[in-house]
């Protein structure tokens, strides 16, 4: 299929697979990061790993906007959609997220009306069809998403709707990235910058990593010959002794971002003071709230909401996992007590989770699973 | 919200220390396999757990519970099975093989809630017999008699009912079965959404092939009748949430005839046959690795896929590897005749774009692994729900 083969064509990994090892440094271990969850999918289900020499490992890092809602939120929202006459939207990956006492999945078993939706304008769609209703459209990601859900709230208002609001969970991707480069148990030879959010915010953000701490940063494209030309970038920069940040994405990222969506976020929402990531903990201005202007459709105001901090549970290494410190398997729950049917913590629940791409598509090593087909 | 209000998630704690409690017993035990590697030892935990006898966690029902993944396998394993028990109910085939005084007949039903009700290429009444024309089949079966059930919603249009009726007659005609008995049931509005339709069917087995997904050896060969996930996507375009228009229709079709093809060209050499309907092809598979305790390795590049199906597959985030079918089998064949197998499917009406998309082998065993078109190599496991309720 058109735009679609081309980036998947096995010749061509081969060819770009024999010059990553022909930049491998011998005896040399390189670890990158790619901080988006949809590499960490595109890595598991297209099997990358596979063309990467054993030197190359890649740590799934924080970029998967289900895995950072922290339980407590998930409680706040169930709470605002167990209220009367309240109907609930969210993107499907939502619906399983555990938290504190149970999924959307659960809520809406119980009777809550609780909806998926593609888009944040099918939630005003569907608040326009139920006038005798509030519709709430939980909103979660990166600044990915953040500019929908802004422009959904100016439509709203344009359009004088008023039973309409949203719950805002979107946080930013550089305070997490600075997490990452801050915890000490981590050593990084570079980072797959995540593509998405750059076609928002750009490439520039980015530069400190370089210019500050010294690694290299390639913003990676989604299909798998993108990670793989990616992974040949950063191992280019590190074999000429450069640091920089790189844009392999060109054909969606421009370098100094999308400047129209940043407005239309400017213009809606602000930054929080602080805001806690699930497995992260509170870090300071990483999130977005709805400016004072747009109370109206901020579903914090307009519900009580019962804010709860809920503990992550002592066994659960989400942390861990989402900051590349450890992988999947080696959280003590994996696999045992917590599994995509019944997860614990978030990684395991969306399909750009590290632990559920591990759990789904890994699962055995890598040794067994090429000898079982080449055999 | 303040940093220092706290609760603790008992319902988490409670399954770590469960999960703890019952592996007490399993990793205690790791003697003799201090060479294998602590990701390795990981890993044999998981198998170990997943071993464990699958118990139902949820309170209430949940959509996932009817999607034909995990949940619903769960449900199946710990509430019905353990409730009803024989030994014919143990096999968990799409249908049951009974012997009457000499005489095997292939006994199914199945219910069909699919929204919407009309959708291109078909509607809930020929799928409704379709569906389990094609659950007899699937034993080999001649199906000849079909029963039906009405649930309707007080307020449903008459003349869709007519329109149903009528699709169901010519679907029945079609297949070459008698609706032999019904009933008809009306709930009060909003307590159903329009029609569902329940099924049951007999067939005769006239051949003497025994057929069940237990039966799969390594070196057989996996085929499927058709381009897979045209039904899925059909539905899930026809509700038009997504603003998505293609020429995509359902593949809802009677699979006796190329069934009957195919074991007339291959008597002895079929070992399984399902249809590959909620959870797709990707879920057969892992129940037959899972029946006969082998591997089935398939080929991603040799799985026949619709252009539009990719695309909407695509778009959505989907593999079209778990988008159900409403026409197409799986069929593991013998390495011998899998040639034949083939040449047969293709040179019958409805069969034309059947493939060997890949192969059975013993190890790892219970698990269908991918060679991607890309090169790399993966699992397919058992999804846990279907992102599409409702889709037949």
């Amino acid at each position: 299929m058109r735009f679609v083969d081309e980036f998947r064509d096995a010749e061509k990994a081969r060819a770009l697979a024999a010059r990553i090892a022909s930049l491998c440094e011998p005896g040399r271990q390189y670890k990158f990061m790619e901080v988006c969850g949809g590499h960490t999918h595109t890595i598991y289900k297209h099997g990358l790993e596979d063309y990467l020499p054993e030197g190359v490992s890649l740590v799934h890092g924080p970029g998967c906007p289900v895995c950072v809602i922290p339980m407590g939120r998930l409680d706040d929202a169930i709470a605002i959609a167990e209220q009367p006459d309240v109907i609930m939207t969210t993107f499907g990956d939502m619906m399983r997220v555990p938290g504190g006492r149970g999924s959307f999945f659960d809520s809406k078993a119980a009777g809550a009306d609780i909806r998926m939706v593609y888009s944040p304008l099918d939630s005003l769609k569907i608040a326009k069809q139920n006038p005798d209703k509030h519709v709430v459209f939980m909103a979660i990601g990166f600044e990915t998403t953040a500019p929908s859900t802004a422009m959904t709230v100016l439509r709203a208002k344009a359009e004088g709707i008023d039973n309409f609001s949203i719950f805002c969970n979107h946080v930013t991707i550089i305070p997490a990235i600075k997490a990452i480069l801050d915890s000490p148990d981590l050593r990084l030879d570079g980072f797959l910058g995540p593509g998405h959010v750059s076609t928002v915010i750009g490439c520039r953000p980015y530069e400190f990593i370089a210019a500050v701490h010294r690694k290299p940063l390639v913003c990676a494209g989604f299909e798998p010959l993108d990670i793989l030309q990616s992974v040949a970038m950063l191992l280019e920069q590190l074999q000429e002794g450069r640091v920089e940040v790189e844009n392999q994405y060109t054909r969606v990222v421009p370098w100094d971002g999308n400047r129209k969506a940043l407005q239309v976020i400017n213009e809606v929402m602000e930054l929080r003071p602080y805001f806690e990531w699930r497995g992260l903990g509170f870090i300071s201005h990483s999130a977005l709230k709805v400016r004072d202007e747009y109370a109206a459709f901020d579903a914090e105001r307009i519900f009580p909401v019962p804010g709860v901090r809920v503990a992550d549970p002592k066994a659960c290494q989400c942390g861990e996992v989402l900051k590349g410190v450890i992988k999947p398997w080696e959280c003590k729950v994996f696999g045992t007590a917590c599994t995509p049917e019944t997860p614990i913590g978030t990684c395991m629940v969306s399909s750009e989770g590290a632990c559920a791409a591990y759990y789904n598509f890994g699962r055995f090593t890598r040794e067994r699973v090429r000898v079982a087909i080449t055999r | 919200m303040t940093p220092d209000q706290q609760v603790q998630a008992s319902w988490a704690e409670e399954a770590v220390r469960e999960a703890a409690l019952q592996e007490s017993g399993l990793s205690a035990g790791p003697v003799g396999q201090e060479h294998l590697t602590k990701e390795q030892q990981v890993l044999q935990r998981i198998e170990a757990a997943r071993q464990r006898k699958p118990r139902i966690k949820e309170e209430r029902i949940t959509l996932a519970h009817g999607a034909g993944g995990k949940a619903t396998h769960i449900l199946i394993d710990a509430l019905f099975l353990e409730a009803f028990r024989n030994p014919l109910l143990e096999a968990l085939e799409d249908q049951a093989v009974l012997d009457l005084g000499g005489t095997r007949i292939a006994f199914t039903t199945d219910s069909y809630v699919v929204s919407p009700i009309f959708f291109p290429g078909g509607d809930i009444g020929d799928l409704a017999v379709n569906g389990t024309v094609n659950d007899l089949a699937m034993s080999g079966a001649r199906p000849l008699y079909l029963s039906c059930g009405f649930i309707l919603e007080e307020g449903f249009p008459v003349a869709d009912l007519q329109r149903i009726a009528a699709s169901m007659a010519a679907a029945a005609q079609r297949a070459g079965v008698s609706i032999v008995t019904g009933d008809t049931k009306v709930v009060q509005k909003g307590k159903a959404d329009g029609c569902y339709i329940n099924t049951a069917g007999v067939g005769l087995l006239e051949r003497p092939a025994e057929l069940g997904a237990h039966r799969c050896r390594p070196g057989d060969a996996v085929l499927v009748s058709g381009p897979i996930g045209d039904h899925g996507v059909t539905i899930m375009l026809a509700r038009g949430e997504l603003d998505i228009e293609s020429d995509v229709t359902s593949d809802t079709a009677p699979l006796h005839g190329l069934v009957s093809a195919l074991l007339d060209a291959v008597p002895a050499g079929v070992r399984a046959l399902r249809d590959a309907t909620r959870g797709g092809v990707g879920t057969i598979l892992n129940e037959m690795a899972k029946a006969s305790n082998v591997a089935v390795v398939v080929e991603e590049n040799k799985v026949p896929v619709r252009p539009e199906v990719t695309g909407a597959c695509e778009i959505l985030g989907i593999d079209p590897l778990y988008v159900a079918c409403e026409g197409r089998f799986v069929a593991v064949v013998d390495a011998a005749s899998a040639d034949d197998a083939l040449d047969a499917l293709r040179h019958h009406p409805g069969g034309e774009g059947a493939a060997v998309i890949g192969h059975v082998k013993d190890d790892p065993p219970g698990l269908v692994l991918l060679k991607t078109g890309f090169g790399g190599t993966r699992i397919v496991d058992v999804l846990v729900g279907d992102p599409l309720p409702r889709i037949c």
